[in-house]
């Protein structure tokens, strides 16, 4: 047939001009691989999944900003490397007053900032200061979110007498006071956030404006990041890269590579191919279904260790979601297992509450509601449901580290729902914006995939941020759940805090506001290469200590 | 001459401004107001206040118009709901790339379409004309994505001959005056840039330029088959001229000029092709950056980038009716 | 992404070869008492271009009619989502003819219904097109003056922004959902039409027989129902063949895009294929089969409006 010869021999003239041109390329390929080039320095080429929104952390809140800010930046407080738990950075020690509202913390020393000004008790005075004076313009979501929800009001605007911050006060070059106005049992791990870096004040009043309209295109925040940490900004070609160069002047164990450069490739799968083809080192966000091929042809897989939940929530506000008896048939009807292993990266654990093991409060002594499709046909019998028609809402176009393929697993679910009879109206939105601002902005919804990834250790940003009060989400008013949270949030230490929120999972277990799902493994892939990087479950990843062979 | 470029002009501005308020129309028809649709999640009562006195939206509906047509007379295309940016900035910063790629496609598809087209035309009946004719329906009617994402698959992923993804390897240390890659590797005489950066365009230059080499090789074969069967070459045939000697002088002249049409066609298809093959690509052009806008809904992105697209089909066309003009004096009377 | 084109090449078949479209042949056709359309319909009986796209024509259409009937199971029911890994998706075997989907469907119901659903978008959308663009059209051509130079600005401007674009834009306001789709792609299709029908009354007018029904006062909706309209049909049918054709790879691209009806339980070729790209490594079959039914079923109508085109304007054009 004319059409196959045509197409066969289009396919040969391709092959034949690919083959010619890729002699050459291999030969090119080479010299570039081996992460050196001719002057002998070292890079390391990292793949994430979006630019970076800007560089100044204080006005970003996703992850790919916040990787670059971990290289440049550093907070008073960091993690001990492979846990969410806090540890000394910038601060060598902190004590906490009896009442939970004084926090005296002892800086290092000797600490400069890239513009060579002095990191001292001064400059963190500045910038607490400036966080909590941020003018009205900025105190949006979008821009301050962390700032928002660790401190929860500024000194102007609609929330300024909710504002935990009271005052910083500095003694000398290396001791800052730091005041609340309440106690917070989480307010150190919350400092290890990018968000709270410290900021070099002399750099900030050069070429910041937190007044600007947007602030996120000033000078500053595009171009002149000014921090403590191992790496500085060499460039930010927007649409091409980020390059970072190692700090000569770091106070710490200075970096091992010379540049550190991140591109952004949207697709898991073209990162895949990447990290095969040697056009970068490492890469996050491994897809399931790359993981085998990729260690198969020897790259290294290197999982974090997980600190998400994945669940299956409950618009109370829609029927007959506002049954308990309902809700409990839904549980018993799913299959954690099957659903982990369809559409969730090997390694995953399954959940049996709304937070991690590494989370304070972790108890499995719940209500679990094991895979029992007969009881669970029984329980919608008994409330009437049988047969019912659920609104099933999910999201596609996107892939989170907590739910890396929405609509496999969608898919599971439904069919695990179908089969006790249940009748599946399923509701697809694109992620941003329009899933998110329906699940958490409107009652328009039934059931639906969501998830979590902690921030930093501490119950209440797990629990507390799903069911600290009424939502959208959850459509539910449960006083005592509400302030049990409330009194929970404000336990001076995490020791005295473990035994109440352990109660408080049991509680939730049984009201049965959703069903957690799994513990989803995000996974980082590496070049054989590659030497030293450490995974950290809260994504505190500084590549100082990354080398390339 | 002149007067026909002018006239040319003068009848782009009714399209222009016909599209200035589809296009203000259409922002007003979107789900929501005006105002939520330019913050996104941005939106609290304070910055919808502070955007409708801004942008005017409390006045009458016609000097809201004017406002917008004001501000975009004077470069203010709006920002980017994701990033702040000003969208003629994140445009002009692209820009450059798509155009390498759709030079590149361009070049491609003529380069190989048109000697194929006459060859097919000079053959016809034989092998290498059904060849030809198969050969390009195929290429019509293959979806642009589909066949990115085979190539992608075939020569990145399997045979690992080509680059998967961006413009170049990061590992390069290339400067870029002018972002467009290639031309900068020869101003700078960055040798390895350069050449990085064209490993880098092949596949989506091929997978872009495909439905265009496909039309072009059937308007070449069209034209020209035409050209050789009207009477005057069949008389300078009969009356004994080489073959060849026809062939040049009076085929490919007046054979070219549907080619040179379509080229201008070709662009409206170039753009469109481009969003979806950057896509698979993650070529950082307009392509890729607009898909991202259709994607988070980041509407002034939307909106600015159309209008620009808009402008320059507009002005490609312009060009080709010049070059038409240029070829054949009849066309400037009409 | 029109993919309207003049004839690919004058007569098929060269000079040598009689076939089908040889410029004698119109003539014959007077000599042998047939009108334009029996004269066409036996050039297209000889013409093996003509036949294989009216077979995968026929084909497509049969299909998308009788999926429920030839289909072994229901669509997008992810039944066997239990079988299917990351890693793997399960390939033909007793059951599924063509295996599974990643989703844990039967492929090959997948396909027959995703036959349903383009037959319906683009024949929808090919006649909002037509129906607006045509009225457009007789509009412009029919009332000239005024009212053609305002509408064919209208069409300058849809033109001036790449259907894609136009179409998303219009996704945009609509909404993410089957019209919106079914408007967008046709509002792409108006301008073609409404050129169409505008040339079409343009050059009849100027006919014998428009000018003495004219002078004989003969009122003009009989002068265009009557004879303007029937004499466009041939052009207008061969144009919503071919762009039909376009219309089936647009609702493909608009789901590439994230723009299509995102209903998994509605089966469409182009949202298929966009699921399938992160697993080509592990079942390539599904994102080729897809891939291969779109471009078929397109090439399908390409070949059949060309040769109707060719059959029913068998002299070669200026």
């Amino acid at each position: 047939m004319t059409l196959s010869r045509g197409r066969s021999l289009a396919t040969v003239a391709m092959v034949t001009s690919a083959l010619i041109l890729s002699g050459c390329a291999e030969s090119d390929r080479d010299e570039g691989s081996g992460g050196e080039d001719a002057g002998g320095s070292s890079t390391f080429v990292f793949a994430g999944s979006a630019e970076p929104g800007a560089l100044d952390p204080v006005y970003v809140n996703d992850g790919e900003s916040f990787r670059v800010a971990r290289q440049m930046y550093e907070g008073l407080v960091g993690t001990v490397p492979g846990t969410a738990d806090p540890a000394p950075l910038l601060a060598k020690d902190w004590t906490v007053s009896e009442d939970g509202l004084t926090y005296d913390f002892t800086l290092e020393t000797g600490v400069k900032f890239h513009d060579a000004t002095d990191f001292n008790a001064e400059a963190v005075c500045a910038n607490f200061d400036r966080w909590y004076n941020l003018p009205e313009s900025a105190q949006t979501d979008d821009l301050t979110y962390y700032y928002s929800v660790i401190f929860r009001g500024f000194a102007t605007g609609p929330r300024a007498d909710a504002a935990l911050y009271e005052s910083c006060t500095a003694d000398g070059e290396d001791k800052a006071t730091i005041k609340l106005t309440e106690p917070f049992a989480g307010f150190v791990p919350a400092m290890s956030l990018p968000a709270f870096s410290m900021q070099s004040p002399a750099a900030l009043e050069k070429y910041q404006d937190d007044a600007a309209a947007d602030p996120r295109t000033t000078e500053y925040s595009t171009a002149r990041p000014t921090g403590t940490g191992p790496f500085t900004l060499g460039s930010w070609e927007r649409g091409k890269q980020v390059t970072l160069e190692a700090n000569p002047d770091y106070w710490g164990e200075k970096a091992k590579v010379d540049e550190a450069i991140v591109v952004a490739i949207e697709d898991p799968k073209a990162r895949a191919t990447a990290l095969m083809n040697g056009e970068i080192d490492g890469f996050d966000l491994v897809g399931p279904a790359d993981i085998e091929p990729l260690e198969e042809a020897g790259f290294q897989i290197v999982n974090r260790d997980a600190f998400n939940v994945l669940y299956l929530g409950f618009n109370q506000k829609t029927e007959p979601l506002d049954d308990v008896k309902v809700r409990q048939a839904i549980a018993y009807a799913i299959d954690k297992q099957e659903i982990a292993d369809a559409s969730l990266p090997a390694g995953t654990t399954l959940a049996k509450i709304f937070m991690p093991d590494l989370v304070n409060g972790y108890t499995e002594d719940v209500e679990t509601y094991d895979y029992d499709p007969e009881k669970a046909k029984q329980l919608l019998e008994e409330a009437g449901a049988a047969g019912a028609t659920i609104e099933f809402n999910y999201p596609t176009d996107v892939s989170r580290p907590y739910m890396p393929s929405p609509e496999d697993t969608f898919n599971v679910v439904r069919s695990q729902l179908e089969a006790v009879g249940l009748k599946i109206e399923p509701v697809a939105d694109v992620w941003d914006p329009d899933y998110l601002d329906k699940i958490q902005g409107t009652p328009a919804h039934g059931i639906h995939l969501l998830g979590w990834t902690g921030d930093y250790n501490d119950s209440d940003n797990f629990v507390g941020v799903f069911f600290g009060a009424e939502t959208a989400e959850w459509g539910f008013t449960n006083e005592k759940l509400f302030s049990d949270l409330a009194q929970a949030k404000g336990i001076p230490t995490p020791e005295e805090a473990k035994p109440v929120y352990e109660q408080i999972n049991k509680d939730i277990m049984e009201f049965l506001p959703g069903v957690p799902l799994a513990h989803p493994v995000p996974s980082l892939g590496f070049a054989e290469n590659v030497k030293g990087y450490e995974a950290s479950p809260v994504q505190d990843e500084v590549w100082n200590v990354v080398s390339v062979e | 001459m002149l007067r026909f470029v002018l006239r040319r002009l003068a009848l782009m501005v009714p399209v222009l401004v016909g599209l200035s308020i589809l296009l203000f129309a259409w922002l007003r028809a979107l789900p929501g107001d005006p105002a939520r649709s330019l913050l996104g999640q941005r939106a609290t009562p304070e910055g919808i206040a502070r955007v409708n006195e801004a942008y005017g939206f409390n006045e009458p509906i016609v000097q809201q118009y004017f406002t917008y047509v004001g501000a975009l007379l004077s470069g203010d295309f709006g920002s980017s709901i994701k990033d702040g940016r000003s969208v003629l900035e994140s445009f002009i910063e692209r820009f450059p790339a798509t155009i390498e790629l759709g030079v590149t496609a361009l070049i491609l598809a003529v380069v190989i379409g048109v000697p194929m087209g006459y060859l097919a035309a000079t053959h016809q009946g034989r092998f290498l004309d059904t060849f030809v004719i198969s050969g390009s329906l195929l290429g019509v009617v293959t979806p642009v994505f589909f066949l990115a994402i085979l190539l992608k698959l075939v020569f990145a992923d399997w045979l690992g001959w080509l680059p998967t993804s961006l413009r170049q390897d990061p590992r390069i240390d290339a400067t870029h005056p002018t972002n467009f890659y290639i031309l900068d590797g020869l101003i700078t005489r960055e040798w390895d840039a350069m050449y990085d950066a064209g490993l880098h365009l092949i596949l989506p230059a091929i997978a872009l330029g495909t439905i265009p080499l496909a039309i072009i090789v059937r308007i070449t074969r069209a034209s020209v088959s035409e050209v050789l069967n009207e009477d005057y070459v069949r008389t300078a045939e009969s009356k004994g001229l080489s073959r060849r000697i026809v062939s040049r002088r009076h085929v490919l002249r007046n054979a070219l000029l549907p080619v040179v049409t379509t080229i201008g066609l070709q662009a409206g298809l170039l753009f469109s092709g481009a969003v979806l093959t950057e896509t698979v690509f993650a070529f950082n052009g307009i392509g890729q950056y607009l898909f991202d806008a259709i994607s988070s809904r980041d509407y002034p992105v939307l909106q600015g980038f159309i209008l620009f697209i808009a402008i320059i089909y507009a002005l490609i066309n312009l060009v080709v009716d010049v070059a038409y003009g240029v070829i054949d004096p009849r066309v400037r009377v009409s | 992404m029109t993919i309207d084109l003049p004839p690919a090449g004058g007569p098929v078949g060269g000079r040598h070869g009689g076939s089908s479209a040889d410029p004698i042949a119109a003539l014959d056709d007077e000599a042998k008492g047939l009108s334009l359309w029996q004269g066409a319909w036996q050039r297209l009986r000889r013409n093996p271009t003509a036949i294989a796209g009216a077979l995968i024509v026929l084909a497509f259409v049969v299909i998308a009619i009788a999926a429920p009937l030839l289909a072994p199971y229901e669509p997008g029911s992810a039944e066997w989502s239990g079988e299917v890994t990351p890693t793997s998706v399960p390939g033909p075997d007793s059951d599924h003819l063509l295996g599974l989907d990643r989703f844990g469907s039967d492929l090959y119901t997948q396909l027959l219904f995703g036959a349903r659903q383009s037959l319906v978008y683009g024949v929808v959308s090919t006649a909002i097109g037509l129906t607006i663009g045509a009225f457009l059209g007789i509009l412009a051509g029919g009332m000239g003056g005024k009212v053609d130079t305002a509408v064919m600005r209208l069409v300058d401007i849809m033109l001036s922004i790449p259907s894609l674009l136009l179409a998303v834009s219009i996704a945009a306001v609509l909404g993410q959902n089957a019209y919106s789709i079914m408007i967008a792609i046709g509002a792409a299709q108006v301008p073609i039409f409404a050129r169409l029908l505008r040339g079409s009354m343009l050059s009849q007018g100027r006919s014998d027989y428009v000018l003495a029904a004219n002078a004989l006062g003969i009122r003009r909706r009989r002068i265009v129902f009557g004879h303007v309209l029937p004499n466009a049909l041939g052009p207008t049918i061969v144009q919503a063949t071919l762009n039909l054709a376009t219309a089936i790879i647009e609702v493909a691209a608009l789901s590439f895009l994230g723009l299509g009806d995102s209903d998994p339980a509605i089966a469409e070729w182009g949202r298929m294929l966009v699921a399938a790209q992160d697993r080509f490594d592990a079942a390539p079959r599904l994102a080729l089969l897809p891939g291969a039914c779109i471009a078929i079923t397109a090439l399908g109508f390409t070949l059949f409006g060309e040769a109707l085109r060719e059959a029913l304007d068998p002299r070669t054009r200026r």
